[in-house]
């Protein structure tokens, strides 16, 4: 019975610090963002209250409706867009490259942006796509341009190559990590039975790295749907997102509760996305395993 | 007669591959070619803008424009006597070591917890602990805002560190649980019945054998928290991390100057790359 006692002990040891932290740090929080989406504004601050003014003002306002339609639009572009770069490399990788050094150089060449500064990598195309940027003045000294032009930037193709730019890795790994798997003598034996190299391709290799897209897709989506500083430097009032809109209510316009409301709907665009992968995955699963 | 006869005439199969030779280059190189443009394509797009931001770190100019007009090393002499920089630096540094370790100290027993022990609501829990990977910082930053606004907290580096250490949490924890996973249970039997307690166990069995692994995510944990701006963003009282000390440069213009201090960036994260490829191979050896 003690011994019984003392590994409950030496469990709940092990167990508290992580299930305090995530009560705390998490779960008590995203319940306080879910309670103040029922508050109401009072200026200058807000007062508890139970009323669904806020949601109706987003359902109501119709900016509120295009935000996020462009915020979808973009992440989806965005996903797309690294998807259509994202996959021949990784096709590349693992069924072109021979030899296991130049794989290994070329995987961390995806890879290793990750760890340079994510403010930076945005902070680049700015630089690049701006009015005195190095495109514009390139373009002027190759006699292109004869003066600066500004639709390289803030507007939402800048969003677009921006983001893709930021997160490619994010596609590029899952892709591979299944692509690699695939026993190349599964595409011989396809190629053997006289099926051409495309077909091939849409039957036996594309079908087989579903799973990897599954997994990088809504990567790609949920981490760009979420973007606030890349549209802040590159998007301009064009590429104004969602989490733009929810920054400015706990900021400058000090409306937390209508903020915690478009903080709330895009944690449930989130979640459904993250859950419908993940059902996807698990039935895939269960499918081809 | 018969001796000189051509086997392909028998054989048809056997000389088909040298049946058209020069098509059959020509369209095997036009392929390789067309592969390595387009890989070529994938990399300058990636790269260019690292090796532009490099480059114009030495112009002479204001102005990021090309032509260059010539080149200078003031930029990183200003970066040298720039004392709110280097507090940025220093804050960001003592931010991303403390978060790092908080990170360690929960998300280690969390990965032993998922992977050990049964109890109630571990379902949930592990979503719970798990959402932030997915998550837009956005929303890590502003719920535990509100929550400090009602603890009545000020904001300071250390809701910062909290900050970090709860949205890489998910970071570590799925890292160190991957390895767990493929740690033969063996181990741990062996090591009780020769006596063992669970606490020797852990640091005597266990953690020597996921180290390379928790190092790894630590690394990871501390050049995410270094960049972080979502979270911080909010968090962040008077004092600024070196992310949000350029954020704040950056609405006042773009120099040079921030170029040097992307360059340094870039610079150390290169050598945290080849620390951790290092690590990796270090890891391969040492595993069975």
């Amino acid at each position: 019975m003690s011994a019984f006692l003392s590994l409950r002990l030496k469990r709940a040891a092990v167990l508290s610090p992580p299930l305090l932290w995530t009560i705390l740090f998490m779960f008590v929080p995203y319940t306080i963002l879910f309670v103040y989406s029922f508050w109401l504004k009072k200026y200058p601050t807000f007062e508890p209250a139970f009323q669904f003014g806020n949601y109706l003002e987003i359902a109501s306002d119709p900016q509120y409706f295009r935000v996020l339609l462009r915020t979808i639009k973009i992440a989806l572009l965005v996903s797309l867009g690294s998807f259509f770069l994202a996959y021949p490399y990784a096709y590349f990788l693992a069924f072109k490259v021979k030899r296991p050094g130049v794989r290994i150089a070329l995987y961390m060449a995806i890879v290793a942006p990750l760890w340079v500064s994510y403010l930076l990598r945005a902070y680049m195309w700015k630089t690049i796509l701006g009015t005195i940027g190095v495109l514009n003045s390139f373009l002027m000294s190759v006699g292109i341009l004869t003066e600066p032009s500004s639709i390289f930037l803030y507007n939402q193709t800048a969003m677009v190559v921006t983001l893709t730019y930021i997160f490619i890795p994010f596609m590029v790994m899952p892709i591979y990590a299944v692509l690699e798997k695939i026993p190349h003598n599964l595409i011989e034996v396809s190629s053997d039975l006289g099926v051409g190299r495309v077909c091939t391709f849409l039957k036996v290799t594309l079908p087989l790295s579903i799973p990897g897209i599954v997994a990088g897709f809504p990567m790609t989506f949920c981490l760009s749907f979420g973007d606030f500083i890349t549209s802040f430097l590159v998007g301009g009032p064009d590429g104004l997102m969602i989490a733009n809109v929810i920054a400015t209510q706990f900021g400058a316009s000090l409306n937390w509760p209508l903020g915690s409301a478009l903080a709330l709907i895009m944690l449930v665009i989130v979640l459904s996305i993250v859950t419908a992968s993940d059902r996807f995955e698990r039935f895939s699963e269960g499918k081809f395993a | 007669m018969t001796a000189t006869l051509n086997p392909s005439a028998l054989n048809p199969l056997a000389e088909r591959p040298r049946a058209k030779p020069l098509s059959t280059r020509i369209k095997t190189i036009a392929e390789r070619m067309s592969w390595q443009i387009g890989i070529g394509v994938i990399l300058g797009f990636l790269y260019l803008p690292i090796a532009l931001l490099i480059v114009f770190s030495f112009n002479t100019s204001r102005s990021l424009s090309w032509p260059m007009s010539g080149l200078t090393l003031d930029w990183y002499r200003k970066l040298a006597e720039n004392t709110q920089l280097i507090d940025a630096f220093g804050n960001s540094v003592y931010v991303a070591i403390s978060a790092t370790l908080l990170t360690l100290i929960i998300g280690v027993p969390a990965a032993l917890a998922l992977d050990r022990i049964e109890f109630p609501g571990k379902g949930l829990f592990r979503k719970l602990m798990l959402l932030p990977i997915a998550l837009p910082g956005i929303i890590t930053g502003i719920s535990m805002l509100s929550l400090f606004r009602i603890l009545g907290l000020n904001l300071s580096l250390e809701t910062v560190i909290i900050g970090h250490a709860t949205a890489l949490l998910a970071v570590v924890v799925t890292q160190v649980y991957a390895r767990l996973q493929r740690l033969p249970a063996s181990l741990q039997e062996a090591s009780s019945d020769l006596g063992a307690s669970e606490l020797q166990t852990f640091f005597l069995v266990t953690l020597p054998n996921i180290r390379t692994t928790v190092i790894g995510a630590g690394m990871l944990a501390f050049t995410l928290s270094f960049d972080e701006i979502p979270v911080t963003f909010f968090l962040t009282g008077r004092d600024n991390t070196l992310p949000m000390y350029i954020w704040s440069t950056l609405r006042r213009g773009l120099t040079p100057e921030i170029n040097a201090i992307g360059s340094l960036i870039v610079a150390i994260s290169v050598v945290l790359i080849f620390i951790s490829v290092l690590l990796l191979k270090d890891k391969k050896n040492s595993v069975r």
